[in-house]
């Protein structure tokens, strides 16, 4: 036997503090309120920090600084403001062992995925778009776009710095200022940028960050001085804030759930199509929108690809995120967890069949076996709901028609992947699969210049590219 | 005498015809998909303890090997006295699996190696072009194994590979196989000629169903040498091939592994590939000439914390 050592990444390149304020108008501000709250590491349930949890005022505060400095941040020429950003994009990557070490902390995915996914992500994110602020009269939305103003940013705990970046960054581009909302659990990073604002010299009030949880969202959302919305979350928030932002100026775009669909053709290369299916869910413990938490394989190679499957599986090491050989990292959160168990439990009670390969769990924190479920129908819960965890379902199909149909036979519309050898049959696929992303034999791969987003009830708008522009011009 | 199909496959090689419909039946290899696989293998982080047998492992499976026009005898039993005690100064150290030398030099390297016991490979057929006839490919094979080694390494007809003359290849392997007698076959398919992924996993199909004990990479003649996806591709081949047919097969990537680096992430993508079962020198090699001293150099560093200059270590 070939054991590798524990190979932990050093966590002396962070800074903690034990407190954290509020970022407004370019200084750190204590809440107005008395909400506080920890911040935990999910692999051991060590408290990491504490931070305050915004209220209304607080809110307030932060959108009058983002007004103010809207007025002097859209008036600069397009060529300055990419200055600023091309200024952050260099720190995030100069600092990005640093950043990639506190997601790890705060968010328990494995520190092999924050250094060589996260990370590499979020200054390419900024870098991209840094490249378009002098050129938004190129972008087909006329001679001299202008921006919205004011945006509200409300983002998730599955990448947190990568969505503040698919967030912050065309905003910036396009000449709004932010208020941003980082998730409850994964604030750190976000804070951390803050700090990269400040170092880049970004002028007060361009960038603000209100820790905090729904209530502090819905008062961001609601704001009346906010021009704009973005969202990224589950679609039952999605939904509450369409509502209530209906009838308004505010535009706003949506990114939410996903049920996606890996499809596998017969004719596929498998052993890169089982590699998609175990990085289609099993990346970043399947908290991804778009995961490939749907394994569609075609009956003729369903026992081969299964078994595949499984022996692989066998070989992923889950455990300490900061261990550089962890490639399955812990749940986000205690609720998160519970909503995980709750609906693999309704998957082997609905009669689906539950597998895991034999796999240590710690002892501490919160963990999830890699599992798959086989035997799933359509009408079972597992096929339908997003888990939004390391849970695959497999169904299987005979024909490429049956495979369409049952790839769209979802309320959502993020992604699909499609795995065949033949390129004729990626197009038609393609041409029929009623989702915002079809990966043709990869899965969850991201580039800043390609625009992401959803159909149905996966929400609308796009990000990313020349398209995520749109959302943050007056067009 | 020699079988030369195993039994769930005695009729692919009844024609041309039938081998090619098998080898282009397997599935396809996604390139994209299979250097991403190899560079993520390529990040595991061996330290301590790990790299410490991981050295001992990969020291254990080298064949030192030279192959020059201007190899000599004496040059011969220099390098087998390093293959039998790579560290003269730590008896701790593995001996080398194998030598591998050209096929007039194999009865200096048995004498030299006699009672150590490494191994002398030699290659055959006409290496590196593996351009002559079958008869002077079969006579090549044959004074290697007269002159006394135990493996042979031979060269496939890549021409006729990449002309879809299939049969050609697979009944030469079987000629060699049966002039091979005990002698272990090793077939090198020089992947850097075979170009594309897809024939890489066929010919190491080919070579396996025409009885090949050991399927390895290339001569060292051709650049690119072994790679990290190439030999993925090759153990996903013996992996499967086992899964089908019971029997096990080895693989040797050889050329270009310099350092031990290089070597630790080719141990690590056996590991986690065709699995522990090939983390042995009967089922996995590495073929190198260079290798060898950077193996040592880091392990004395692990032993004692410092390196030692490269003069501590002997030019064999």
């Amino acid at each position: 036997m070939f054991e590798y050592a524990p190979a932990p990444e050093s966590r002396e390149i962070v800074d903690i503090k034990p407190s954290y304020g509020l970022f407004i108008g370019g200084e750190w501000v204590d809440s107005l309120g008395e909400d506080h709250h920890k911040t935990i590491n999910p692999a051991s349930e060590e408290v990491l920090a504490e931070v305050a949890w915004a209220t209304e005022a607080d809110v307030d505060r932060a959108v009058q600084a983002a007004r103010k400095a809207f007025a002097t941040w859209s008036a600069l020429p397009g060529s300055e403001r990419a200055k600023y950003i091309f200024r952050i994009a260099r720190i995030i990557q100069e600092r990005s062992r640093e950043l990639a070490v506190l997601e790890t902390l705060d968010n328990g995915k494995p520190i092999r995925e924050s250094r060589d996914v996260d990370l590499p992500l979020v200054a390419a994110h900024f870098f991209y778009y840094a490249g378009w602020a002098d050129k938004l009269g190129y972008a087909g939305f006329g001679a001299d776009p202008r921006p919205l103003g004011v945006a509200g940013q409300v983002i998730p705990w599955n990448f947190p710095l990568l969505m503040l970046a698919w967030k912050i960054a065309p905003a910036l581009a396009c000449g709004n200022t932010v208020v941003l909302k980082p998730a409850e659990t994964t604030p750190l990073t976000a804070l951390a940028f803050a700090e990269i604002c400040r170092q880049a010299d970004l002028p007060p009030g361009v960038v603000n960050i209100v820790t905090g949880a729904g209530e502090t969202g819905a008062a961001l959302v609601n704001h009346p001085g906010v021009d704009k919305v973005a969202f990224t979350g589950s679609t039952e928030v999605g939904r509450m804030i369409a509502r209530s932002v209906a009838g308004t100026r505010k535009k706003l775009t949506l990114e939410l759930g996903g049920k996606a669909a890996n499809i596998v053709f017969e004719d596929a290369a498998l052993d890169q199509a089982v590699e998609g299916i175990v990085n289609g869910i099993f990346f970043n413990q399947g908290h991804v929108c778009c995961a490939g938490s749907r394994l569609l394989v075609q009956e003729s190679v369903a026992d081969e690809v299964l078994d595949a499957l499984k022996r692989r599986l066998s070989t992923l090491r889950l455990g300490d995120p900061m261990d550089k050989n962890t490639d399955i990292g812990a749940i986000n959160s205690a609720a998160q967890l519970a909503k995980i168990r709750e609906l693999s439990e309704a998957g082997v009670s609905e009669g689906a069949e539950r597998w895991s390969p034999a796999c240590p769990i710690p002892d501490r924190g919160f963990w999830f076996p890699p599992t798959v479920f086989t035997g799933v129908a359509q009408s079972h819960r597992i096929a339908r709901e997003e888990i939004f965890g390391p849970v695959l379902s497999v169904l299987t199909f005979r024909t490429p028609a049956e495979a369409v149909e049952k790839a769209n036979n979802t309320p959502y519309g993020l992604s699909a992947g499609v795995w065949t050898e033949k390129g004729s049959r990626i197009l038609w696929m393609a041409d029929r699969l009623r989702a915002g992303v079809v990966w043709a034999n990869t899965f969850n791969r991201f580039d800043p210049t390609s625009p992401f987003g959803g159909f149905k009830e996966s929400g609308y708008g796009r990000e990313g590219g020349r398209h995520g522009l749109e959302a943050y011009l007056a067009v | 005498m020699v079988s030369t199909t195993t039994a769930p496959f005695a009729e692919v090689a009844s024609s041309n015809a039938t081998l090619r419909a098998f080898l282009h039946g397997l599935p396809g290899v996604d390139r994209v998909g299979a250097d991403a696989r190899a560079a993520m293998l390529g990040t595991r982080s061996i330290k301590t303890t790990a790299k410490a047998q991981a050295i001992d492992l990969a020291i254990s499976m080298v064949d030192l090997t030279t192959l020059e026009g201007a190899d000599t005898p004496g040059k011969v039993r220099a390098m087998c006295a390093k293959a039998a005690h790579p560290d003269p100064t730590d008896p701790s150290v593995p001996r080398v699996a194998a030598v591998c030398v050209y096929p007039d030099l194999v009865a200096t390297a048995v004498r030299a190696l006699d009672g150590s016991g490494v191994k002398v490979a030699s290659v055959a057929t006409a290496f590196p072009s593996g351009r002559s006839s079958l008869e002077v490919k079969v006579a090549d094979t044959a004074l290697a194994v007269a002159a006394g080694a135990a493996e042979i390494d031979m060269v496939i007809d890549r021409g006729a590979f990449l002309s879809g003359d299939y049969l050609k290849v697979f009944e030469e392997i079987t000629a060699i196989k049966a002039a091979c007698g005990d002698a272990h076959l090793k077939v090198i398919l020089e992947t850097g000629e075979l170009a594309t992924y897809d024939n890489v996993r066929r010919a190491s199909w080919l070579a396996m169903l025409a009885g090949a004990d050991f399927i390895k990479t290339s001569t060292g003649k051709v650049q690119p040498a072994a790679t990290l996806p190439v030999t993925l591709i090759m153990l996903e081949a013996v992996r499967d091939f086992r899964l089908r047919t019971g029997r096990v097969i080895g693989v040797k990537p050889a050329g270009g592994i310099r350092t031990t680096k290089d070597a630790i992430k080719y141990l690590v993508l056996v590991n986690e590939t065709a699995g522990a079962d090939w983390l042995n020198p009967d089922l996995f090699r590495l073929g190198a000439s260079t290798l060898l001293n950077d193996l040592l150099m880091q392990r004395q560093k692990m032993a004692t914390g410092r390196y030692a200059g490269p003069d501590y270590f002997t030019l064999d």
